[in-house]
C-alpha cells in the first residue's frame, strides 16, 4: 500500500487561523450579559477560616454574586476525590482560592474581591514531603480516610499526610545486594516549577435557568470536565455541555479539571448570567496546579563487571496540598521508575505525600523527568564507582528483546530499542572522544554527558477513544474526534491518516475545532502523549468503516463482488478494469441507479480504540502489564561551563526517540526542539521559592524565568529511529512527553564528568554550579 | 473617572475613541475594538503576548496606556495581511512550523516586523535579540528564528529583483 501522505512534513492545518490572529480562544469570547469573575487569594499556607464577611463586597454596584466554600459542599477529583471548589472550614496552601466575585466588569470584580473579609488563624504548617511522613507532622488533610478514591489502585493511608503508597517488588533485593562488589547509596531532589502555558486557564461558563450548563474552557479534556463536574454536582452527563476552542498550551496544566465549576456556580448564582474567569498570570503560578517537587533515595548493587544486581528506591512526592491527579504520577513511578535497565531485584516505593504547598498535577512526562533526574544521575554515580565508562555501563544493562520489565512484561523485538537511541546520540555527540575536548580558554571548560530515557501513557485500563468521519455531499470529509490539539500537531496527523486511508486528498478532510461533548464522540482526556496512538487508531478504523461502506454500495452498483474493488483518488474502482469505476461522489449520499432506484445511504464511519490488555497491578509487589507502548530515548550534551560565574551554556544537544514510525516529520521534531527546550528551562533555571511561612514568592514573570530565544542550544540534532510498533497506527507510538525527560541528568552528569562535582539538586543555576565548585576547590 | 477623545491609526483607518485614563492600549484593542487577535498572557510587561507597533516600534500593550496612542500610528496583527492572502513574514511561519499552539504567534509576528523594518537583514543573534523579549513555551523558538531568516532572505532577493 502506498502511504504517500504518511511521514510528509505538511504544514499544521490551523497555521492559518493561528498567523492571522483569527484562531479563537476562550478569552476571545464574549456573550450577551456576560459577567467577570475575580477570586479571592489565601495569604497562608495553613491556616483556619474564622470568618468570611462578605457583605461590603455585596454591596459594591455592579456585583452580582460573592461565593464563599461554606455554600458549596462539592469535592473535585480525577482520581483522588480531595479538592473543594472553594477552601472551606481552612485553606491549605498559600494562594488557594477562599472567595469568588462575578461582576458586570473586571474592574469591579477586583475591587469587590478586595472588599471581603477573611479572618485567618494560622496553623502549624508542613513544606516538606520529608517533614510530612513523620509521626507528628501537622495533617494537611484530616478527612483523607472519608475521600472517594479508586479501590486497589490507590492506597491512601488514612490519618497521615500519605494519599498514595505505590509498591513495586520484583525479585529479593537483599539477595542481590548480597551478590553486590559495590553498593552506591545517593539521595537526589528537585523542586516544583510551574507549566507556564502562555494562555492562563480561562473558562466562560453558563448555568441555565433550565438547569443545563454551558462550558468554553482551555482545557485538555472535554469529557473529563463533563463527568467530574457531573459527579461532583450529581447532574446527568446530557445536563453538561463543555466546549473547547483553541487552547494556548497545556503541558498536562490543562488535565483534569479547574476553574469550571467554580465559574458555573458563580454562573448560577448571579442569576443565570454567563461568567467569564481568566487566571491572572499569578494566579497561574499560585493557584492553578505545578509540577510535583521530589526527593528520591536510590540504593545500586552493581558487580565488578558492571551487571546492576539489585536497585531499591524511595520516592516521596511533594504533592502540595492535593493529590488528586499527583497519586497517579505516584503510581507511575511505581511501575516505571527504575528506568529502562534489566534488573532482576527492584524494591520501589512511592509515596505521593501532602504538604501545604501549592498542589502538583501532571506535567509533560508525568513524573518521569523528575525521577530520570535521580536514576540517570545515579547511573553515572554507579559507573564512576566501578570506574566504568558510563555508556558502557548503560549498555551492559538496558532492556533489550527477551528482557522482562520491573512490573514482568517481556520485552520484543517490536517495544522499540533504547539501545539504538543511545547509541545514537553518544556518536553524535562524540562521547567516545571527549577527552580530546579542548578548554574554551578564561576558566570555561568544556563537558559531555549522556542520559536514556523511557515513558508509556500512564492512564485507566479502560482508557477509550473514538472518531467520527462524516461524508458532505462534494466527498469531502468532517473529522470527529474529541482530542485537544493545544499545539502537538495531532489535529494535522489525524487529517493525514484519514486522505491515506480514504485515498482522498489532504485538503478534503475536514477537521472539526471546536471539541464540543453535545456532539462529538467521546474521548477519555488528551494525556500521556496517548493521541496520536489511540486516536490514531481510531481514526483509521473510522476510515476503513467509510471505505467498506463505499465498496459494499459499489458492488452493487457495478454488480462486482466486494473483494475485486479498490479504491484511488476518490474513486472505487474494479482491479482488474480500472476504467470501471464510481466517484465518491456519486456514492457518499447514497447511490441512485440509472432507474431511480437508490440504495446505501450518507456515509458515515466510526473507529474506536480502548488501551487493551492493560491489568491493574497487583497492590503488593505492583506486577502487571500498566503499558500500552514505550516510548525510549536518548539525550547527548555538550555544554560549557564558566567556573568564575557557574553560567552553563549548551553547545550541542543531541536527541533520538525510538517513535516506531515518523507520521509527520516536521511536526514530530516540532515536539523534539520545543520539549527539549521546556526540559533545558527544568535543568537551569526554573523552580518555585518560598519565603519562611510558605508563600510563593516568584510567582510572576520577573521573577520566575523561562527559556527565551538566548537561551537556545547552539546546535540540535533529533534523531528518530523507527522500529514499528505492532499495534500502533502505522507502527507509530507517541513522542510528546518525552523530548523533556533525562535533559537535566545529562546536563548533570557532564558537569560531573568534566569537574568532578556530583550535584544533587535542581536547578543547575549559575549560583549552584558556582557554590558546587567552590566547595569542591576548598576540599581539594 | 477622567476620559479622553483620543485619535489614532488603527492598521491604516482612522479611530476616534473615548478611554478612560488608565484603561491599556491592549483593553482598548480587545474590548473596544475587537481587535481579539493581540493577545494576553500576564498583563505586566513580560511576555510580549500583546506586542504591536505604535509609530513602527514595537511595544507591550498592555503597558501602554490608551491614551498615550493619541496622534500615533498602531499595527496589530489584523493589519499583517488581508483576506486569504498571508504577508511573506506570516507564510514563512506557516511554512517552518513557527508555531504550535499559537498564542505567542501574534505578538511573535509583531516583533519580527518591527525589526524587519529597522533592519532588513539581521543576523541570528539580532533576532535572538528582537524576539527575547517574547514568550514561547511550545516551539523552542529555533523554528521561529529560521522563519524570520527566511521572510528576511526573501524581501532582499525581491528588494534586489526590483
Ligand atoms: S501581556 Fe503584555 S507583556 Fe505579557
Ligand atoms: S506556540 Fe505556544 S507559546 Fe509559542
Amino acid at each position: 500500500m502506498s502511504e504517500g501522505l504518511i511521514g510528509k512534513g505538511v504544514p499544521r492545518i490551523e497555521s492559518f487561523e493561528k498567523v492571522t490572529g483569527t484562531a479563537r480562544f476562550v478569552g476571545d469570547m464574549d456573550l450577551p450579559g456576560m459577567l467577570h469573575g475575580r477570586m479571592l487569594l489565601s495569604p497562608h499556607a495553613h491556616a483556619r477560616i474564622v470568618r468570611i464577611d462578605t457583605s461590603k463586597a455585596e454591596s459594591l454596584d455592579g456585583v452580582a454574586a460573592v461565593l464563599v466554600g461554606e455554600e458549596l459542599p462539592y469535592r473535585l477529583g480525577l482520581y483522588m476525590v480531595d479538592k473543594p471548589v472553594l477552601a472551606s472550614g481552612k485553606v491549605r496552601h498559600h494562594g488557594e482560592v477562599v472567595a469568588a466575585v462575578a461582576a458586570v466588569s473586571e474592574e469591579i470584580a477586583a475591587r469587590a474581591a478586595d472588599l471581603i473579609e477573611v479572618t485567618y488563624e494560622p496553623l502549624a504548617a508542613v513544606f516538606d514531603p520529608v517533614e510530612a511522613v513523620k509521626p507528628d507532622a501537622p495533617l494537611v488533610h484530616e478527612d483523607l480516610h472519608t475521600y472517594h478514591t479508586i479501590k486497589g489502585v490507590f492506597f491512601p493511608r488514612p490519618h497521615t499526610n500519605i494519599a498514595n503508597h505505590a509498591r513495586l517488588r520484583k525479585g529479593d533485593v537483599e539477595e542481590g545486594f548480597a551478590a553486590a562488589d559495590a553498593i552506591v547509596e545517593n539521595e537526589f531532589s528537585l523542586p516544583q516549577v510551574a507549566h507556564v502555558p502562555l494562555e492562563t486557564h480561562r473558562t466562560v461558563a453558563h448555568w441555565k435557568r433550565n438547569g443545563a450548563i454551558e462550558i468554553w474552557s482551555s482545557a485538555q479534556s472535554p469529557f473529563a470536565v463533563r463527568n467530574l463536574l457531573s459527579v461532583a454536582l450529581g447532574m446527568s452527563h446530557s445536563r453538561i455541555r463543555v466546549v473547547v476552542p483553541h487552547v494556548g498550551g497545556a503541558f498536562g496544566g490543562k488535565a483534569g479539571i479547574h476553574l469550571e465549576p467554580l465559574v458555573s456556580l458563580l454562573s448560577r448564582k448571579a442569576g443565570h448570567r454567563p461568567v467569564k474567569l481568566a487566571a491572572t498570570r499569578e494566579e497561574e503560578f499560585s493557584t492553578l496546579p505545578c509540577r510535583q517537587g521530589l526527593v528520591a533515595r536510590i540504593k545500586t548493587g552493581v558487580t565488578k563487571e558492571g551487571k546492576i544486581t539489585a536497585q531499591k528506591i524511595e520516592y516521596l512526592w511533594d504533592a502540595g496540598a492535593y493529590a488528586d491527579y499527583g497519586v497517579n504520577i505516584g503510581r507511575a513511578a511505581g511501575y516505571s521508575g527504575a528506568g529502562p535497565y534489566d534488573i532482576d531485584n527492584v524494591w520501589i516505593d512511592s509515596l505521593t505525600i501532602y504538604t501545604n504547598r501549592p498542589f502538583g498535577t501532571a506535567y509533560r512526562g508525568f513524573g518521569h523527568v523528575e525521577f530520570f533526574w535521580a536514576i540517570e544521575r545515579q547511573m553515572d554515580m554507579v559507573a564512576r564507582e566501578i570506574g566504568m565508562d558510563s555508556c558502557d555501563f548503560r549498555m551492559r544493562n538496558l532492556l533489550r528483546p527477551g528482557s522482562v520489565t520491573i512490573t514482568g512484561e517481556e520485552i520484543t523485538e517490536n517495544t522499540g530499542s533504547v539501545e539504538k537511541c543511545l547509541e545514537a546520540v553518544a556518536a553524535e555527540v562524540g562521547w567516545k572522544e571527549r577527552s580530546s575536548l579542548g578548554s574554551g580558554g578564561n576558566g570555561k571548560v568544556r563537558a559531555r554527558g549522556i542520559a536514556v530515557l523511557h515513558k508509556a501513557p500512564a492512564m485507566p485500563s479502560n482508557t477509550a477513544i473514538s472518531a467520527i468521519l462524516k461524508f458532505n455531499e462534494d466527498a469531502t470529509v468532517d473529522l470527529m474526534i474529541s482530542g485537544v490539539d493545544y499545539g502537538q500537531g495531532t489535529a494535522t496527523a489525524f487529517c493525514q491518516m484519514t486522505a491515506e486511508h480514504l485515498r482522498i486528498p489532504m485538503e478534503n478532510v475536514h477537521f472539526i475545532w471546536n471539541k464540543d461533548t453535545d456532539r462529538m464522540p467521546y474521548d477519555w482526556q488528551t494525556v500521556a502523549s496517548r493521541l496520536t496512538f489511540m486516536g490514531g487508531n481510531a481514526v483509521i478504523r473510522a476510515a476503513e468503516d467509510c471505505v467498506s461502506q463505499l465498496k459494499d454500495m459499489a458492488s452493487r452498483a457495478l454488480d462486482v463482488p466486494v473483494g475485486d474493488l479498490e479504491i484511488q483518488d476518490g474513486k472505487v474502482f474494479v482491479a482488474r478494469e480500472p476504467a470501471r469505476s464510481i466517484d465518491y461522489r456519486a456514492l457518499v449520499m447514497g447511490y441512485m441507479f440509472p432507474s431511480g432506484n437508490s440504495i446505501g445511504g450518507p456515509v458515515i464511519g466510526r473507529g474506536t480504540c480502548i488501551a487493551e490488555g492493560l491489568t491493574v497491578l497487583d497492590p503488593e509487589t505492583g506486577q502487571g502489564l500498566p503499558a500500552a507502548n514505550w516510548t525510549f530515548g536518548a539525550h547527548g550534551v555538550e555544554i560549557e561551563i564558566d567556573t568564575a560565574t557557574g553560567e552553563i551554556q549548551v553547545l550541542k544537544l543531541a536527541s533520538a526517540f525510538d517513535v516506531g514510525r515518523v507520521i509527520n516529520e516536521a511536526l514530530c521534531r516540532g515536539q523534539v526542539v520545543g520539549g527539549c527546550l521546556q526540559g533545558l528551562g527544568t535543568a537551569l533555571l526554573e523552580t518555585f521559592i518560598y519565603n519562611d511561612e510558605g508563600c510563593l514568592i516568584n510567582n510572576s514573570f520577573t521573577d520566575y524565568k523561562i527559556p527565551t530565544a538566548r537561551d537556545i542550544p547552539i546546535e540540535t540534532k533529533e534523531i528518530f529511529i523507527e522500529t514499528p510498533q505492532l499495534n500502533g497506527p502505522h507502527g507509530a507510538r507517541g513522542v510528546a512527553e518525552h523530548p523533556m525527560i533525562s535533559i537535566p541528568s545529562a546536563v548533570g552528569n557532564a558537569i560531573a564528568d568534566a569537574l568532578g562535582v556530583e550535584i544533587m539538586e535542581l536547578p543547575l543555576s549559575p549560583e549552584r554550579v558556582y557554590l558546587a565548585l567552590k566547595r569542591k576547590g576548598n576540599r581539594d | 473617572m477622567d476620559s479622553h477623545t483620543i485619535e489614532f491609526e488603527i492598521n491604516g483607518k482612522r479611530a476616534s475613541l473615548e478611554v478612560v485614563s488608565h484603561r491599556t492600549l491592549l483593553q482598548v484593542l480587545r474590548e473596544d475594538l475587537h481587535l481579539s487577535g493581540t493577545k494576553e498572557g500576564c498583563g505586566e510587561g513580560e511576555c510580549g503576548a500583546c506586542t504591536v507597533l505604535v509609530d513602527g516600534r514595537s511595544v507591550t500593550a498592555c503597558l501602554t496606556l490608551a491614551v498615550e496612542v493619541d496622534g500615533c500610528s498602531v499595527r496589530t496583527i489584523e493589519g499583517e495581511s488581508e483576506g486569504p492572502d498571508l504577508s511573506p513574514l506570516q507564510e514563512a511561519f506557516v511554512k517552518n512550523h513557527a508555531l504550535q499552539c499559537g498564542f505567542c504567534t501574534p505578538g511573535m509576528i509583531m516583533s519580527a516586523r518591527a525589526l524587519l523594518e529597522r533592519n532588513p537583514s539581521p543576523t541570528e543573534d539580532q533576532i535572538k535579540e528582537a524576539i527575547a523579549g517574547n514568550l514561547c513555551r511550545c516551539t523552542g523558538y529555533r523554528p521561529i528564528i529560521q522563519a524570520i531568516r527566511e521572510a528576511a532572505a526573501r524581501r532582499k532577493d525581491q528588494s534586489a529583483k526590483g
